[in-house]
């Protein structure tokens, strides 16, 4: 029987767990990618910990995580509401809400940078200058990512909020109704609180998840201008596979697993259950 | 768990629209919020597909939102004449390599660790546990390092074997879920029928878990398929280049052919949008899969 496990595990074995403490042990060396690995002791660490670009990028990883679950939740939340209804034209909107889903990162980051090009992009071409901004400029292109990053995966949160809403019990709203409750003392008393271990669940994706979006940078902007939007990953990525120094990239690598756990530990702990009831109830 | 939504939710939705209907006055507020959602994700998507359809003298001029006509095919000719179907074929083959061992592996896996006793199993299960917290990005330096020394780097081959790593943990998870709440009597009147284990895995479990598995199959397939760093770090040749990194590839040659790279972004989704089409719900729930348990 134990022999049916094998070929799953050999394989997650070898390509997931042995990386993960291989970039630990990756930390502690010199490597340009292509020679020999030589031991180099803490000297990555000590350099990326002294470069301030490692605390920018920290720093606007950070900022795209708080800023993107404040834009989006919200917005998840009332649009999953709405959403969760039953009128026709509701589920014609759903199924159109959740086109962004089929895109690839690469595919989404593509349409926007042409959508916003100043030449001849949406501004341009109908002659609004309020949409006709350097919008990929230094000024905007970081909050620019932060609202692509909320078009591509806010269908994902709603979907999932649709799902939570329309697991309430309809009888806790009969009741309100009776009680002489409003729509949105409704929303307040009954849907809020009952979403309690969607939002959990959702946040706990979206903190997460907001300390991986590389795809989508790397292609509308590969970190520019400048460095405006060169997050943890993409430092990450420049500093092993552009600027050779793999060792540096590999301490950073380990800064993103622990970010990663301490992220999944903390939105756990503030709601007050461990992982495996929020998620199942989150459904 | 998500395979038993579908059923959950037109039985909740009887229940619900009884109670919605009590309410009468219309929701101003959320239509407003909705219409306006519907603008902001259908502008881009509208954008791309009419400028797809312009040739390079009707996209610098005119209006952008206008409907093209007649719709110009030049944009297509020229990403179907520059390989376009190698990168969608190479796309292909990474879906499927992945995709096939990740469900049968996952499968054969959660039987075991169902069915099965004994320390290993245990283990096993609790290491793909912790493995849903692995970050991919974070292990990119090492898996690189692995596949050049394997002699693996720039082939398909070391696309599909990471992905195939990395898919094991949520699939044995979603598979073995199900598997649990195939009643035991089913087992064991199999055994009693003379059939060995392999032979009630093969012939018991698989037809019966197959909603999971079609589920564990759409969530990877769409990973593979869209996924951008694995070919972006592990080759290095353009005829290796799947998809997402022929678009990113293509923007970079056509700096001034946009239509050209916009109908490249459509070909790459059209798989998808198919699959969107035809089963809604089933490719929905297979997005969702990490969430339901």
């Amino acid at each position: 029987m134990s022999l049916l496990a094998l070929p799953s595990l050999f394989i997650f074995v070898t390509f997931a767990v042995v990386p993960l403490f291989g970039v630990v042990v990756l930390s502690f060396t010199k490597w340009d990618g292509i020679g020999d690995i030589l031991p180099n002791g803490v000297d990555s660490w000590r350099v990326v910990l002294a470069d301030p670009m490692t605390w920018h990028a920290l720093g606007l990883t950070l900022t795209i995580m708080v800023a993107s679950w404040l834009v989006q939740t919200p917005l998840c939340l009332l649009l999953g509401t709405f959403i969760a209804g039953h009128q026709r034209y509701r589920s014609v909107l759903a199924v159109l809400f959740f086109l962004p889903l089929l895109l690839s990162s690469a595919a989404i980051a593509i349409a926007f940078k042409s959508l916003l090009d100043p030449n001849f992009g949406l501004g341009a071409g109908l002659h609004l200058p309020i949409l006709n901004q350097d919008w990929l400029g230094v000024d905007l292109a970081f909050p620019v990512v932060i609202g692509v990053i909320a078009w591509q995966f806010i269908p994902f949160h709603t979907l999932l909020y649709q799902g939570g809403v329309r697991q309430i019990p309809v009888q806790l709203y009969e009741a309100a109704e009776i009680d002489g409750a409003g729509r949105i003392q409704q929303f307040f008393t009954i849907t809020l609180p009952q979403l309690k271990y969607t939002v959990i669940t959702s946040s706990t994706l979206m903190l997460v998840g907001s300390l991986t979006y590389f795809d989508l940078v790397f292609v509308m902007t590969e970190g520019g201008p400048g460095n405006a939007t060169r997050i943890l990953p993409l430092d990450m990525y420049i500093r092993g596979f552009k600027a050779n120094q793999m060792g540096a990239a590999s301490v950073l690598a380990v800064f993103l697993v622990v970010l990663g756990l301490a992220m999944a530990l903390g939105v756990q702990r503030l709601g007050g259950k461990d992982k495996a009831a929020s998620q199942l109830e989150g459904m | 768990m998500t395979d038993v939504m579908p059923s959950t939710s037109t039985h909740v939705k009887n229940v619900r629209d009884r109670g919605r209907r009590g309410v009468g006055r219309p929701n101003v507020l959320g239509g407003l919020l909705g219409w306006f959602w519907l603008a902001v994700v259908i502008i881009p998507i509208y954008y791309v597909v009419v400028t797809s359809l312009k040739d390079q003298g009707g996209y610098f001029a005119g209006n952008p939102l206008a409907l093209p006509w007649p719709p110009k095919m030049d944009a297509y000719i020229e990403v179907f004449n520059n390989k376009i179907l190698m990168y969608f074929t190479n796309s292909v083959i990474v879906a499927v390599g992945a995709v096939v061992p990740i469900v049968l592996f996952a499968f054969m896996a959660s039987y075991a660790i169902v069915r099965g006793h004994g320390r290993f199993l245990k283990f096993a299960n609790g290491l793909f546990l912790m493995g849903l917290a692995i970050p991919i990005q974070a292990t990119i330096i090492p898996i690189y390092l692995m596949i050049t020394k394997m002699g693996l780097y720039d082939s398909l081959l070391a696309i599909i074997l990471p992905a195939v790593a990395f898919g094991q943990p949520l699939s044995v998870l979603i598979v073995s879920n199900f598997l649990r709440d195939i009643p035991k009597e089913l087992f064991e009147s199999m055994r009693l029928d003379g059939l060995n284990d392999w032979q009630i895995m093969w012939r018991l479990a698989f037809p019966l878990t197959s909603p999971a598995l079609v589920t564990v199959a759409i969530y990877n397939g769409l990973n593979v398929w869209n996924g951008f760093l694995f070919p972006l770090i592990l080759t290095q040749s353009p005829d290796k280049r799947t998809m997402p990194l022929a678009l990113w590839a293509f923007q970079g040659e056509y700096t001034v052919n946009i239509p050209a790279v916009l109908a490249a972004v459509i070909v790459s989704t059209v798989p998808i949008l198919v699959l969107y089409v035809l089963g809604r719900r089933q490719l929905l729930s297979g997005l969702t899969a990490g969430v339901g348990k």
